[in-house]
């Protein structure tokens, strides 16, 4: 960085830090380490979604090699996995309630022997039937396993008057059920970890996003401190939600294999035992109640928003809140009430993935709002417009929005670059070319107070007699840019060039715990933290050597009771809006994605070029999510194992995208940035199935919609325009 | 069956006594300590791992150590070196083509690929170019950009 650099505004574009080290090939992955002394691990997995073990039958194990289950944990150890729940267990012990439940690790030196060994052993169980899906959760198929009922978690929400009041006074009630399917992250590196004894602690290498996370998570499987187990993030090869909790599941029964055997011992995934058993996004169902007027003017809505949360709860509730939460997405209604339902079911847990079960809810009402806009002959955009919420209008939770909502001048830059009013109306339904446009927001960081009851993140920074300055939290670097727009933030405040500053893989003994890198937190809270240090650091520039120390501190004015899930649950929104248009093969189906324009409102930008790296790709996620990622469950086992049945995009799937941003600086944030990250993924979904569903004239109601999807609807769909 | 193998690596020869059938992918991440070479999904479908083999792009989770002997292969950590390798890393860094870097490896080895054979490729010849390589970070545009930039520094 050159000096001419920190005059400009923070926002103008610098080469990532690690860019070269990555593309050179010299970035060390987990599985690039030199792990040569430690053991090989491979996990023993449960077959049936059901059942009680019987038996299991071991080969005789050769000398050096072991068997690592639930029957050692040490006395006074505990058998779960601490990840905000404490229901997800480190081994199935008597029973299993999804197929991949880890059952236990095969351990010793050579990686062909521990492969033989395991495909040696023999489980027996006595099956029980399983429930798979929602409804089957829902409807306790085979008994219920979770509360009596198998809901997991619950909540509700009431905004205004109690609805089946209003509704009694509506013209019409009509009811619509949206639903959307597992997403598989394919982070491209899959999950590994090593896990390591040294004197009386031991230490973890891991491809992760929460190296405290791991470490909260795993210690009572042994009944020691946290800090007697140390974290190091190795560079990490994507996560998107997937290296969240997950890697904990890992990380639980290497720390027992490494006591056991007193050696380091290591567990790689390949891709298809990743994909068969890592968690996945949550599927959804919406069940929309919505009571109009003669005109189609909503008065009330309900929402039932049902997830399929999966055999253990883990993080699942706080996702299915934040779903809740989001269910009104851009728009304010006058009366609501939500509720919410986390449902057990036999199939793999469900974690985090990019949205954390806002893109759900999203996707969900864009859609119901496009199909009641077209059952009253109105068009989306304009039926839309009619609810954008603004600033100072009522939230989901009863809060405020506290900030400017830029949604108009968002628009009229999508609108502009994509011609989407002339398109919208030549693009007749049902012609094969379809314009569609969604509208989007994503509360950054922990909900309401949670920053400062929960997280309490901490933040140092440390000044070198050589001028030299080291930033110190837990926050990772993986792929989002964060490594680089750290030092940015801490040189520009600093007045110093970007090289002067060391930041550096966390290692849980060397940092503080600033809290996970999720939550689209870490660039406006722990990015803020960052600029406050380097502020007290400048005012004492002049002495030698020295640590300050930041913590988070909520602003005050802005209530949330996290019993009752009312106030403020976000201070900070990203906005976005999408624009997609398409043409479809009137004989095969198939579809064409002509254009893509979106505009992001990510407050005061800390990098522009990663940011446009973030839209990108967030909005291909997105609509990959929509249109091909199809991941069945069947009888409990994904039926899709490989990247060739999985089908992720392409560099030929989608044309060059054309990205916007408002400047909306936010109060809180460092040089006034936002959370922008999960943002991008949660509305292009919805704009291409808009897009698609006018395009072939018929009502989309259900993702993924891929081709042979697309061509049943031409066939057999419910025309666009039908009454609800 | 152990078998002795020779082939060049990165301008080097090479030779090892091993199991003609191990992946060529095992073989230069564990012999010769290439870890620029990832493996993504074991089944040449999302080019993580793609190196060159005398000269073409090929993916060696699918090639067995045997069908190199006598052949001249070259990883990203030789890529790397060369004039265009160097030319195409440089590019990426300035165009924002890398986020978790773990496909961006085989990105720079099929960009250069695509570059030896056609210095000045079209938008749709970029695309096409690089569409045996999966990422699921950036939605490719910044990655084609970049090849963009790389293929006009050349000129």
């Amino acid at each position: 960085m050159i000096a001419e650099e920190l005059t400009r505004d923070i926002s103008t574009a610098m080469r990532r830090l690690d860019a070269v080290e990555k593309s050179e090939g010299t970035a060390k992955y987990v599985s690039d380490y030199d792990f040569s002394d430690c053991l090989w691990a491979r996990m023993v997995r449960s077959s049936v979604p059901r059942g009680i073990i019987k038996n299991i039958k071991l080969p005789k194990m050769p000398e050096d090699y072991y068997w690592v289950s639930a029957k050692d944990i040490p006395e006074g150890g505990h058998n779960y996995l601490h990840m905000i729940a404490t229901d997800w267990k480190c081994f199935a012990d008597g029973d299993v309630k999804y197929v991949g439940e880890t059952i236990g690790l095969v351990v010793g030196p050579d990686k062909t022997t521990v492969e033989d060994l395991r495909e040696q052993i023999e489980i027996e169980y006595e099956e029980q039937e399983p429930a798979v899906s929602i409804d089957e959760g829902v409807a306790c198929k085979g008994g219920a396993f979770v509360n009596g009922n198998n809901i997991h978690c619950h909540l509700k929400l009431e905004t205004g008057e109690n609805v089946e009041d209003v509704f009694k006074r509506c013209d019409k009630v009509v009811e619509e059920t949206i639903e959307t399917g597992y997403q598989e992250h394919i982070y491209l590196e899959t999950n590994g970890a090593c896990c390591i004894p040294e004197g009386d602690h031991y230490v973890i290498y891991a491809s992760a996003q929460c190296p405290f996370y791991i470490r909260k998570s795993i210690a009572p499987v042994l009944n020691i401190d946290p800090d007697k187990i140390v974290v190091r993030q190795a560079t990490t090869g994507g996560a998107f939600g997937g290296k969240e909790h997950f890697p904990d599941v890992l990380c639980g029964p290497l720390l027992l294999a490494a006591y056991k055997t007193g050696k380091g011992v290591k567990m790689f995934f390949d891709r298809e035992e990743d994909i068969e058993n890592s968690v996945k996004r949550h599927p959804s169902k919406v069940v929309f109640k919505t009571g109009l007027d003669k005109n189609g003017n909503i008065l009330a809505m309900d929402s039932k928003v049902y997830y399929n949360v999966g055999a253990y709860l883990a993080s699942s509730f706080v996702v299915l809140q934040r779903g809740c939460f989001h269910v009104t997405g851009c728009y304010e209604f006058p009366n609501m009430r939500t509720e919410g339902f986390g449902v057990a079911t036999n199939s793999f847990p469900s974690c985090a993935f990019r949205g954390f079960g806002a893109p759900q809810t999203l996707f969900a009402i864009e859609t119901h709002m496009c199909h009641l806009a077209e059952m009253y002959g109105v068009e989306p955009l304009e039926y839309k417009s009619r609810y954008f919420i603004k600033q100072g209008d009522n939230t989901s939770t009863n809060g405020k929005v506290v900030e400017r909502v830029m949604i108009p001048e968002m628009l009229e830059q999508v609108l502009k670059a994509s011609d989407y009013k002339r398109k919208a109306k030549e693009y007749k339904y049902g012609t094969g070319k379809g314009i569609g446009i969604a509208f989007y927001n994503h509360g950054g960081a922990f909900t309401g107070n949670g920053e400062q009851a929960i997280i309490k993140a901490k933040c140092r920074m440390h000044k070198y007699p050589d001028g030299t300055v080291e930033i110190l939290n837990s926050q990772t670097e993986m792929g989002q840019g964060f490594h680089t727009i750290i030092p940015k933030i801490a040189a520009h405040v600093l007045g110093i060039p970007v090289e002067k500053i060391i930041y550096k893989d966390p290692d849980t003994s060397r940092v503080p715990d600033s809290g996970p890198t999720a939550a689209s937190r870490s660039t406006m809270i722990v990015g803020r933290l960052v600029e406050k240090a380097a502020q007290q650091v400048k005012e004492r520039w002049n002495e030698k050597e020295f640590e300050v120390e930041t913590h988070y501190e909520h602003p005050d004015g802005f209530p949330w009771d996290q019993s009752t899930f009312q106030g403020y649950a976000y201070l900070g929104y990203g906005w976005g809006v999408c624009v997609v248009e398409v043409e479809v093969d009137p004989c095969t189906g198939e579809v064409t994605t002509k254009g893509i324009w979106s505009s992001h409102d990510g407050g005061h930008l800390i990098d522009e070029l990663i940011v446009h790296g973030q839209v990108n790709g967030g909005v291909i996620q997105g609509i990959g999510w929509a249109s091909t990622e199809v991941l069945q469950n069947v009888k409990g086992h994904f039926k899709q194992t490989s990247m060739s049945d999985y089908i992720v995009p392409t560099s030929m799937d989608y044309p060059k995208q054309e990205c916007f941003f408002v400047e909306n600086p936010y109060e809180w944030g460092p040089f006034g940035a936002k959370g922008l990250g999960e943002l991008v993924f949660n509305g292009s979904g919805a704009a291409y199935i808009d897009a698609l569903s006018r395009a072939i004239g018929k009502r989309i109601q259900s993702i993924p919609c891929p081709t042979e999807q697309v061509m049943l609807y031409m066939l057999n769909g419910k025309d666009i325009e039908e009454a609800l | 069956m152990e078998t002795k193998i020779s082939f060049t690596l990165n301008g080097k020869k090479v030779s090892l006594s091993t199991d003609p059938l191990r992946r060529l992918l095992d073989v230069l991440r564990e012999d010769f300590g290439c870890t620029g070479v990832k493996e993504g999904c074991s089944e040449g479908e999302c080019g993580a791992c793609s190196v060159m083999f005398n000269n073409k792009m090929v993916t060696p989770c699918l090639i067995p150590v045997g069908a190199a002997n006598g052949q001249d292969i070259m990883t990203i950590e030789g890529v790397s070196k060369t004039e265009l390798g160097q030319r195409i890393v440089q590019a990426f860094a300035d165009g924002g083509a890398v986020q978790c870097g773990y496909c961006i490896p085989g990105m720079v080895i099929a960009a250069y690929n695509l570059l030896l054979e056609n210095p000045n490729p079209s938008e749709e010849e970029i695309r096409l170019g690089i569409s045996g390589n999966i990422c699921r970070c950036t939605g490719y545009d910044l990655i084609v950009e970049s090849i963009k930039l790389a293929a006009k520094r050349g000129r």
